[in-house]
């Protein structure tokens, strides 16, 4: 059969249309994939400014060495399933050899099992699941910035030691929701006090708590423990002030940003706790850091998620340096263990150590939210009430059961 | 303190009325949709995007342009009215020949457009907006606190229920809305405009959904997929309340309040869900719902 | 034998074609994920295209195929076929009961049941122990198949998934043309006259729906296994939605429409996913745009201006 001329055109041009073969770059350069939910519930804790404090360590470090390094996003929009697929795209075609932030914690765990497969490296700065360094933990991950364990830790064991010994959880019936409730049960009940009930609430899709709040009420307890994030706990403190419930018990908002107390403003959140393991207010460091970063980022201060991509990609890119570039790009595992011994530091965290199941031992602080009259400045929010050094912030070592650490 | 089934009375009295508050969204809400399709035979799985857009408008009122509550609660149906009336007039109109169906699938692919785009905009964790001062604070009933607000919202719903049943069921507008539904041809041939008619009504559904966003703006934050976290109850509401009965929707969507209230008490992980199952039991005994009359 | 008509064979002789050659070109596991939704598409458009009923919950039994697959992969470590297999199986089971209370209803009502069927299954994937709620069901190993085939390599589990759409496709048609098919739709058009001609014309729409439903199930399993993940997504509303979506694109009712439009709509997903709300916004105007101006979908438009019935 004759191929007409056109025919032959045709198809010769659209095959040099096809990706079939990846260009070659002449020197290796870094790719970095920051993941996370651009436009749902959690848009705010990480989203866009997770992004540009990644794109500020690239800038700061990457550019000074010389070294090229391309930052991508996506969004993830809280579905495991999507969020394997776009990482495996990543990984397989798009030659991304760090995978950065991934908040919601079901779509973090899915995301171990990919990088290990695929040898890459895999920084969690946004999920707050305590077994991803526990029994999921992976020699190619590192948990950066805060999580479950930690969180009871400081609030849990903080409200308990200041007066408040019995508990009421509202909880998000989730594996997040019931992990961090499960973390602060324990130590409440280590520290000698006594959980009187919980109300866990479908999640998602709940908006109205007033029927929980009630029952917590009259539970009689002290303390009201909001184990649930964003959306979820900007309503239930506004729902708790208008039933008057802070009124009879101490709120704890066990997960709780910087950025979701911009949303729900001073007047409602004052007296708040909630632990971060970063504030933009703390010392001159990370005053610092916040003023170089502010503007790219205009609409939100940095929290803690935010501040830990700065730090992750900042780590990621020294070590990169150390190692070679070449060296870095082709096993996630060497990456990690050479980002383990290195210790950390920077304007953010201050100087942290990276663990051997992959946990980064970033200090925890207790904050109070200011009431109205006590803020000076836009973003002045919190009045630092306590704060736990990285060493003793998260769970001990053996407790974890992680399968890569020598017994 | 009186025990009932091992839950203390006041708890139980605390959550029933909680659950006539949420009831009384529904209500509202569901009276919107029953009106839209029981005068229009339209589907109107927008509903829950329009009251998100009715908070909206109470949240820009307020942001942009300095406009409070009490203005809003007229102002905001007003524009989202308008908004629902050009909707009809491009779009929805349309589909009065078609199969319901695809009222049911446009709706659907307007609402989503409608979240997509605010969700584009203003995020998804929730604007806030402040209870009006008037109305701030708790009454202590003896069995719980109740917050002034809600007792409003209670208030306001029922009063504007009784008023959407009276103009329909009792006036002579409501009559020939009625009438026009059933035999338009024979409507318009006494000289009445019927498309008008029915754009005015798809209208008024439509201010009914943005009523009941400005009455829950201060209660839950403004957000994008507050609409989505309605529309499923809602839409179950109206089913067993019967597709085209006002008033079934009305005593459906209150009940069904207590129901999932109750539903709190003993069981909170089904709350969301205990919806449903009623629906499916009353579909498959009473095919067209508990007050239906049409199919 | 499956009734195709000469544009017909040519359409699924240039698919079959396609099928073999894109994995060469394109990534093996977008194109796997479209020949999952495109298989889970065609047996919706069985429901609402032959048998004309409207079903806006199909995520369910998708979404238990893909756990049932899922969990005897992982937890019991069975041959990839006999969990595909248990994944249509639960598929079809989870179809007869839902469908035996569905079908005594019809056109909104059928579809605000399913609707209400499909929460309450979600309901029960969320408390369930075995489905591991909002983290689901992770590292699903892909296996083998029949004992030697060793899925791990995409390429390896790309012909399977292939062959497993094929043939899913294959037989929708050969049950369309069928007796079996006349009859439904006879069913379709007027099912009084179809009763007075003495069929059980319930019977006959509740076996389609178990078959449609059998079929989503596979889809679903086999979507399991390629993604090595089971989550609620799997059984939410939205993924009935989308489903709808999809064969409406494409052209409801026609035989390569649900194809087409599972292909439009991944790509789009693929390549909006960057964009945040944008996809949802998109999917939203073109379910908008389809209703008003393009009712046919594409495969349908396509044919009805080159008067062929695709």
């Amino acid at each position: 059969m004759t191929i007409s001329r056109r025919t032959l055109l045709t198809t010769a041009t659209a095959a040099t249309a096809l990706p079939l073969v990846r260009a070659r770059a002449q020197t290796p350069s870094l790719k970095i994939g920051v993941l996370n939910d651009q436009s749902g519930p959690y848009m705010n804790t990480g989203g866009a400014t997770s992004v540009a404090c990644t794109k500020q360590a690239v800038e700061e470090f990457a550019n000074a060495q010389g070294m090229k390094v391309e930052v991508i996003s996506a969004d993830h929009q809280n579905k495991p399933d999507l969020a394997v697929s776009i990482t495996r795209q990543w990984f397989d075609r798009d030659g991304v050899d760090m995978l950065l932030d991934v908040p919601t914690s079901s779509v973090a765990l899915a995301l171990q099992s990919v990088a290990r497969e695929k040898n890459k490296v895999y920084i969690n700065s946004g999920a707050a699941s305590s077994t991803l360094t526990g029994e999921q933990c992976s020699p190619n991950f590192i948990h950066w910035t805060y999580d479950t364990w930690m969180l009871a830790k400081s609030t849990g064991g903080a409200m308990v030691k200041a007066g408040g010994d019995s508990w009421y959880f509202l909880t998000a019936d989730y594996a997040f929701g019931k992990q961090l409730q499960a973390d602060t049960s324990a130590l409440i009940k280590a520290s000698g006090g006594k959980v009187l009930g919980a109300a866990q609430y479908p999640f998602p899709g709940t908006s109205d708590f007033s029927s929980f709040l009630v029952q917590a009420q009259s539970s009689g307890a002290k303390v009201l423990g909001l184990a649930n994030a964003g959306a979820d706990t900007v309503n239930s403190i506004k729902q708790a002030n208008e039933f008057g419930v802070n009124r009879s018990m101490k709120v704890a908002a066990l997960l709780m940003f910087i950025t979701d107390v911009h949303v729900l403003g001073l007047d409602t959140a004052k007296g708040l706790n909630l632990t971060e393991s970063f504030y933009w207010d703390l010392n001159d460091r990370t005053r610092a850091f916040t003023k170089r970063v502010l503007p790219k980022t205009p609409t939100n201060y940095p929290n803690m998620d935010h501040a830990g991509c700065y730090s992750a990609t900042l780590h990621y890119l020294k070590v990169a340096h150390d190692m070679g570039v070449a060296e870095a790009k082709k096993s996630g595992v060497e990456t990690v263990a050479r980002m383990k011994k290195m210790p950390v530091e920077d304007d953010c965290f201050g100087k942290t150590q990276i663990r051997e199941d992959g946990r980064n031992l970033t200090p925890s602080f207790l904050f109070e939210v200011k009431q109205p009259s006590e803020s000076k400045g836009p973003w002045d929010y919190f009045k630092l009430v306590a704060s736990t050094p990285g060493d003793e912030a998260y769970r001990p070592l053996a407790d974890g059961h992680c399968s890569i650490v020598k017994a | 303190m009186i025990m009932i089934f091992g839950i203390p009375g006041p708890l139980l009295f605390g959550q029933l009325l909680l659950g006539l508050i949420n009831g009384a969204f529904y209500a509202m809400l569901s009276l919107g949709l029953a009106v839209i399709f029981g005068m229009l035979n339209i589907i109107n799985f927008a509903h829950g995007a329009l009251f998100m857009m009715g908070s909206f408008a109470a949240w820009m009122l307020l942001n942009y342009l300095g406009i409070g509550y009490f203005p809003a609660l007229i102002l905001s149906p007003v524009i989202i009215g308008i908004f629902g009336i050009v909707m009809e007039k491009t779009v929805i109109s349309r589909l009065y020949k078609l199969d319901h169906l695809y009222g049911l699938l446009l709706t659907f692919g307007l609402s989503l457009v409608i979240e997509g785009l605010f969700r584009n905009y203003y995020g998804s964790s929730g604007l806030p907006y402040q209870i009006p001062s008037v109305l701030q604070g708790a009454t202590n009933l003896g069995f719980m606190f109740l917050p002034i607000y809600r007792g409003w919202v209670v208030l306001a719903a029922l009063v504007v229920c009784f008023a959407t049943w009276f103009a329909i069921e009792k006036t002579s507008l409501g009559a020939t809305l009625r009438a026009a539904t059933e035999n338009a041809p024979l409507v318009q041939a006494f000289g009445v405009d019927v498309p008008r008619l029915i754009t005015l009504t798809y209208g008024g559904g439509v201010a009914l959904a943005a009523f009941a966003g400005v009455l829950a703006a201060p209660i839950y934050s403004v957000n994008p997929n507050m609409g989505d976290n309605f529309i499923n109850t809602v839409f179950a509401v109206v089913v067993i309340g019967g597709m085209g009965s006002i008033l079934g929707s009305i005593l459906t969507g209150f009940g069904l309040g207590v129901v999932e209230g109750l539903t709190k008490v003993f069981y909170p992980e089904a709350s969301a869900t205990v919806v449903f199952l009623v629906m499916v039991i009353v579909l498959l005994t009473l095919p067209h719902g508990l007050f239906g009359k049409r199919a | 034998m499956f009734g195709f008509s000469r544009p017909q064979w040519i359409g699924f002789l240039a698919m079959v074609a396609l099928i073999v050659v894109c994995p060469y070109v394109l990534y093996p596991v977008f194109l796997m994920r479209v020949l999952c939704a495109a298989l889970f598409a065609c047996s919706f458009n069985l429901m609402i295209g032959y048998v004309g009923l409207l079903s806006f919950g199909q995520a369910a039994f998708f979404g238990m195929g893909s756990y049932v697959t899922a969990w005897t992969m992982k937890f019991w470590h069975v041959d990839a076929v006999i969990a595909i297999a248990l994944g249509g199986a639960t598929g079809a089971v989870l179809g007869v009961c839902l469908g035996y209370l569905a079908i005594r209803r019809s056109g909104i009502y059928f579809a605000m049941i399913t609707l209400a069927l499909a929460q309450m299954v979600y309901f029960f994937c969320l408390e369930a122990p075995f489905t591991g709620g909002e983290d689901g069901i992770q590292q699903v190993p892909r296996g083998h198949l029949l004992g030697f085939i060793n899925l791990n390599d995409d390429m390896a589990i790309y012909w399977v998934v292939a062959a497993v759409f094929i043939s899913g496709f294959l037989l929708i048609h050969r049950i369309i043309h069928s007796p079996f098919g006349q009859v439904l739709k006879a069913i379709r058009e007027n099912e009084p006259r179809a009763t007075s001609l003495g069929y059980r014309t319930d019977d006959y729409k509740l076996i389609a729906f178990t078959l449609s439903c059998m079929l989503a199930g596979v889809a679903g399993g086999t979507k399991a296994i390629v993604f090595g993940i089971a989550t609620l997504t799997d059984v939410h509303y939205s993924t009935s939605g989308e489903v709808v979506l999809t064969t409406l694109l494409g052209g409801l009712g026609t035989v390569f429409g649900p194809v087409m439009g599972a292909v439009v709509v991944s790509a789009m997903e693929n390549y909006l996913a960057q964009f945040g709300s944008w996809v949802t916004v998109t999917q939203g105007a073109i379910f908008v745009v389809c209703v008003l101006a393009f009712r046919r979908g594409i495969v349908g438009e396509f044919g009805a201006w080159r008067k062929l019935a695709l």
